[in-house]
């Protein structure tokens, strides 16, 4: 029988860790409908009729979050056989406030005690037996890094959900909460049972002011205002708010049930060393040089050392099959546009995509590593006062600055931020970090029109995207994302060694997903860019670039940026295969105005002027990004359109900025 | 002592929580996140930057900005 089990739990519970070692490599990661929430689905490794659904961690079942609200639904509608929670014993009292919403599902449940190891290292015990009988669940003590348990945790979740054995008890009120969430549930029995969701579920999550709930029941305004009188009852014998009363009965359940069962140090040893550990990492003084040469250490090594050298390596490899393949494809006698095809479109476009994979794998190496030691919460904490004001919380600082090495790792970093809000505000300002792609051409025009002024020229251009970065996150707090933010309220967990397998997946799974779009989405994008380069408009291969369809497109747009002060054809044909990737504006420039690398500079002084060099070095660094990034956008956002209306954003920003350095240029008195 | 709001409380002094306010998503956070009244809470540091704070509840450490914090009276502890 084929079985699905659903991984529920708070953040940094170990809930990774366990889904990684249920499932090793047998995962796949998608998003679920509609939403930028990502979706871990797997199959057992040791029972393959079992599939694992890793869901997004949360702190509770109110419907604020999309994270909590994906989870939600997911649990009421597509019923797992089994939900298993996944616990912290380190810090079981929160962990068990979720605990007390799910089991009020009435879903077959088992509660996986994680990090096992480290509360008997702080001399703690839990009395298992007494919380199974206390909750009338299954508890299972594992050490998921380990797998201690794990293979326990999974025959009863099977029995569990084989005999769809459902939590006894579900109720863990006293007073004047239970007489309200019984009177309510009493109410709205029969439409509850029609719509097939959980009765003591519904009754709470009314009591707690739930609309989407409201909404769903389809409840008539006079059971609207009995729930109503209700509540108020509830409110005034308990002298409080409906959401606190609600939330002060499972603490004070958990409370009680804790002091019988759980014995354990105020603060465990891993936290107390998390305490020590602080000291310097988020000291006053320490904390942002540490942040800094960590982050200096990360690009380094990434983009100078390892990344880069692989990366050359890659190259050369790439380099040799498609020589390889270009001798082959002569001694067959393949035609020449089929052969050009390949060679010129496929293997180059692809190829010079392909060849950023290793420094995106050591890259997201680093990450997991900051991610799961618990440090990237600490920068979250330490950086959260700079973001603060364009919307974002400190979580976003590390996704931002890694574009400016480059800005596909940098959208696919943001999957690690909590709030679905964070991730869409990230995504959309990474690309205008000026990424190291945009290096070479920068350095081109500089070395041709600002030899004297290098460093001011590079500072502009950098701050110039930063302040469009700011400018847009204002734009989007204040028009697209002008609901209540997600809080920062985060939990800094203890620092923990972090598993290879842990990591060796992270990184497995970012190459999984980058090498897909390189074949997909980028390979047709290669292929696109090659007949418009290749042929004309009657579909004959050119000998001259400036005759192909893709120079005619230039010429036709190329008025378009007449008002920026670069109206000539090779500098729109340039931009638009830059495209592919960023450096290749210049390799496209040299060829169209047949200088060859060499003399490209002294050819660009006959298109442009120092001032429009400046404009077309503006609009090149905002205009959208290059395939590859706006493939993990499509990706991330998991919206087509709101890809395109980002690129559509993005062109206007550039345009205009453009526009007012040319024109502020001219008013200066440059040329 | 007198009630206070969690901003003021000083670094490593301890209070119990008397009432929790804020609204809509932030008060459901800090419920959930066991931010409840009569929990003890004791303000572990700021951030360099002066904001957030961290604080310790529950056995766990939580990371709040001072203006939400505005949002918790606190009872210190005489010491
Ligand atoms: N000591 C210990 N560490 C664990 C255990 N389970 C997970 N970890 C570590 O805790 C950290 C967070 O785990 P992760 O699976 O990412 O948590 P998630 O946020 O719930 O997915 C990682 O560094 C894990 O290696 C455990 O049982 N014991
Ligand atoms: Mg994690």
């Amino acid at each position: 029988m084929s079985l699905t089990f659903a991984l529920v739990g708070n953040q940094n519970c170990g809930k990774s860790t366990l889904f990684n070692y249920l499932t090793g490599s047998n995962q796949h990661v998608g998003n679920f409908p509609g939403v930028t929430v990502q979706k871990k689905e797997g199959i057992l490794l040791k029972d393959k009729d079992i599939t694992v659904i890793d869901l997004p961690g949360i702190y509770s079942l109110s419907p604020y979050t999309s994270e909590e609200i994906v989870t939600r639904d997911l649990l009421l509608r597509n019923k797992p056989d089994v939900i298993v929670n996944v616990l912290d014993a380190t810090n079981i009292e929160r962990s068990l406030y979720l605990s007390l919403q799910l089991i009020e599902l009435n879903t077959p449940m088992v509660i996986a005690l994680n990090m096992m190891d480290e509360l008997q290292a702080s001399g703690g015990s839990i009395d298992i037996k007494s919380l199974e009988k206390k909750l009338t669940i299954p508890v299972i003590p594992i050490t998921a890094n380990s797998g201690a348990g794990v293979d326990e945790l999974v025959r009863r979740a099977k029995t569990a959900a084989e005999t769809g054995q459902l939590p006894e008890r579900i109720d863990f009120c006293k007073g004047p909460a239970h007489v309200a969430i019984h009177s309510i549930a009493h109410l709205i029995e029969h439409k509850v049972r029609q719509k097939g969701l959980p009765l003591r579920f519904s009754a709470t999550k009314l009591i707690e002011g739930d609309d989407l709930l409201s909404a769903e029941l389809e409840l008539t305004e006079n059971e609207k205002d009995i729930i109503g009188h209700l509540t108020t009852e509830l409110e005034t014998a308990l002298d409080t708010d409906k959401e606190a009363a609600l939330a002060d009965m499972r603490y004070t359940y958990i409370e009680e049930l804790c002091s019988e069962t759980v014995h354990k140090p105020d603060e465990s040893i891993a936290q107390q060393r998390s305490v020590k550990m602080d000291r310097y990492l988020t000291s006053k003084y320490f904390a942002i040089p540490i942040f800094l040469l960590t982050m200096f250490t990360v690009f380094w090594l990434t983009f100078d050392v390892i990344g880069a050298t692989l990366s050359e390596w890659l190259e050369l490899g790439i380099a040799a099959v498609t020589d390889a393949a270009d001798a082959g494809l002569t001694t067959a006698g393949v035609s020449a546009p089929i052969h050009s095809l390949i060679i010129d479109g496929v293997f180059t476009g692809v190829g010079s995509v392909l060849s950023f994979l290793p420094t995106i794998v050591t890259l997201f190496f680093f990450l997991s590593l900051l991610e799961d030691t618990g440090y990237m919460a600490r920068i979250a904490f330490v950086m959260d006062m700079l973001l603060r004001k364009i919307g974002l919380s400190g979580s976003s600082f590390v996704p931002m600055l890694i574009g400016f090495g480059c800005s596909v790792p940098a959208i696919m970093a943001t999957r690690t931020l909590a709030s679905e809000r964070d991730r869409k505000i990230t995504i959309i300002l990474t690309p205008f970090m000026s990424c190291s792609a945009k290096l070479p051409v920068y350095g081109v025009f500089i070395a041709a029109f600002f030899a004297d002024n290098r460093a001011q020229v590079m500072m502009f251009l950098y701050l110039t995207g930063i302040c469009m970065a700011i400018l847009s996150g204002l734009l989007l707090k204040a028009f697209v994302f002008n609901g209540q933010p997600v809080p920062f309220v985060m939990e800094l967990p203890a620092y923990r060694l972090p598993t290879a397998r842990n990591i060796g997946l992270h990184m497995w799974s970012k190459a999984k997903d980058f090498l897909y779009r390189a074949f997909t989405i980028i390979f047709l994008a290669s292929i696109v860019i090659w007949l418009l380069q290749s042929f004309d408009t009657r579909f004959y291969m050119v000998e001259d670039p400036a005759q192909s369809m893709l120079a005619q497109i230039g010429s036709f747009i190329a008025p378009v940026f007449a008002p920026l002060g670069f109206g000539d054809w090779r500098a729109a044909t340039a931009l638009i295969t830059g495209i592919t990737a960023k450096e290749v504006v210049i390799s496209t420039l040299s060829v169209l105005t047949g200088s060859g690398d060499e003399m490209v500079g002294s050819a660009l002084q006959t298109i442009f002027s120092p001032l429009t060099a400046l404009s077309y070095l503006t609009f090149a660094l905002l205009y959208p990004p290059c395939v590859a990034a706006l493939a993990a956008i499509r990706r991330e956002m998991n919206s087509g359109i709101a890809t395109l209306c980002i690129m559509a954003y993005e062109i206007t920003i550039a345009w205009l900025m453009a526009f007012a350095v040319y024109h502020i240029g001219k008013m200066l008195g440059f040329n | 002592m007198d009630a206070i709001t969690l901003n003021n409380l000083a670094i490593g002094q301890k209070a119990t929580i008397i009432t929790v306010g804020g609204e809509g998503i932030l008060r459901r956070r800090f419920l959930d996140m066991g931010l409840t009244p009569k929990t003890k809470v004791m303000v572990r540091k700021r951030a360099p930057l002066g904001d957030p704070i961290e604080i310790f509840l529950r056995g766990y450490e939580l990371t709040l900005r001072l203006d939400d914090a505005k949002k918790i009276t606190v009872q210190p502890e005489e010491v």
